[in-house]
């Protein structure tokens, strides 16, 4: 994992970049102005890197909001039961809430394949068709998005790929940002990856069902999501149990409801 | 472990960003800013920009990156500080309520060109 808050550079040419393919929207004319400097010439540019995907998630937001539609990203490290959160949750929101998931993997189709027995429309992201690409990116929810019923929808979940890095740097126009963090992870996620715990609203701790087996302290997990994020909704839940699930229920269908009256 | 991804982003900006009189120009070097709370890797995104840049007016070109620390100001008492080990709290006044100023950027500021023969 390349990502470290206090990163000291040690490794020398040792990571190996993957091509990668997608489309890179077309930059229009930056505004530059030329400056002397040294032996050659200095264009000024000043722009972030992630522009283009930033502009594209705006595009998204603004999209969903012209068709009410709520858009949760879900973020986790593989493996941390995200898709068996989504099942029960799915569950409870439908059908009062039409819902549909596009949910990103690197391969395989066996997270839509599951998600789908909710009856919810699922579009399934493979990127290793972008690369093996470590998150889903502004076009690639445009483009999937393309697929789905927007005007007939409330809810779009995006089961992000398994990932605590990448995804966190990457907008894809969504309303709340939602990290799972799972009993057998451990507890210091969130200290690893300060960025993902800054920029979510929420932390589901789940697999609390299998607390009696583990070495885990909760209140240790709880302090150390505070210190990188104080205002966060922290849930501890079962995915497999439903335990805890109502207060999770609670805060989402608020967020949603904000948004359809909005 | 998306730095391909950035490095191809980087390429497409310096290149649209190269003023149309001096079309055909080499980049010797790019500037970048890169806070320390944004998801990247100076050594991984060198290596894939190095790869990418081939065969663009980018081939050779050097990325200077300058590192940004991530610097937070306290909406409580207006401490402001340099955030050395992952708490997001103020140190001042223990408040929670605080506001990362620096640390996230992750710019293009400039490209510098080859000087063209008989310029």
């Amino acid at each position: 994992m390349p990502f470290s808050l206090f990163y000291t550079p040690m490794r020398r040419h040792h990571d190996h970049g993957r091509p990668h393919h997608h489309p890179h929207p077309a930059d229009e004319h930056p505004d530059h102005e030329t400056i002397r400097s040294g032996g050659g010439r200095e264009i000024k540019v000043v722009r972030r890197v992630l522009d283009a995907n930033d502009r594209m998630a705006e595009a998204n937001r603004r999209l969903f909001a012209a068709h009410h539609i709520f858009v949760l990203n879900v973020m986790s490290s593989p493996g941390s039961g995200k898709t068996t959160v989504l099942m029960r949750t799915l569950e409870a929101l439908m059908p009062e809430l039409r819902c549909a998931v596009i949910v990103g993997d690197i391969c395989s189709t066996l997270d839509a394949d599951r998600l789908s027995v909710s009856g919810a429309p699922v579009v399934q992201v493979n990127t290793d068709e972008f690369g093996g690409d470590c998150h889903l990116a502004a076009h690639v929810i445009e483009r999937a998005s393309a697929e789905l019923p927007l005007d007939d929808l409330d809810v779009l979940i995006v089961e992000n790929v398994g990932n605590l890095v990448c995804p966190a740097e990457f907008d894809i126009g969504e309303d709340r940002r939602v990290v799972i963090l799972s009993t057998t992870e451990g507890e210091e996620k969130p200290i690893k990856y300060p960025l993902m715990f800054r920029l979510c609203q929420a932390t589901l701790l789940n697999k609390i069902d299998l607390l009696p087996y583990l070495d885990y302290d909760r209140q240790l997990a709880v302090d150390n999501i505070r210190q990188i994020h104080p205002d966060m909704a922290i849930f501890e839940l079962s995915a497999k149990t439903g335990e805890g699930f109502a207060p999770w229920l609670a805060w989402l269908r608020e967020a949603i409801s904000a948004k359809q009256s909005a | 472990m998306h730095e391909m991804g950035l490095a191809l982003e980087i390429i497409d900006i310096a290149t649209a960003s190269i003023p149309a009189d001096l079309k055909g120009a080499r980049v010797q070097r790019v500037n970048l800013t890169v806070g320390k709370l944004s998801a990247v890797v100076p050594d991984s995104l060198r290596f894939c920009f190095q790869v990418a840049s081939r065969e663009t007016p980018l081939e050779g070109a050097s990325l200077n990156i300058e590192e940004v620390p991530v610097v937070a100001r306290c909406l409580q008492c207006g401490n402001e500080w340099t955030i050395e080990e992952p708490v997001f709290r103020c140190p001042a006044c223990d408040s929670p309520r605080i506001q990362v100023v620096s640390g996230r950027e992750l710019d293009i500021r400039s490209i510098e060109l080859e000087e063209k023969e008989g310029d």
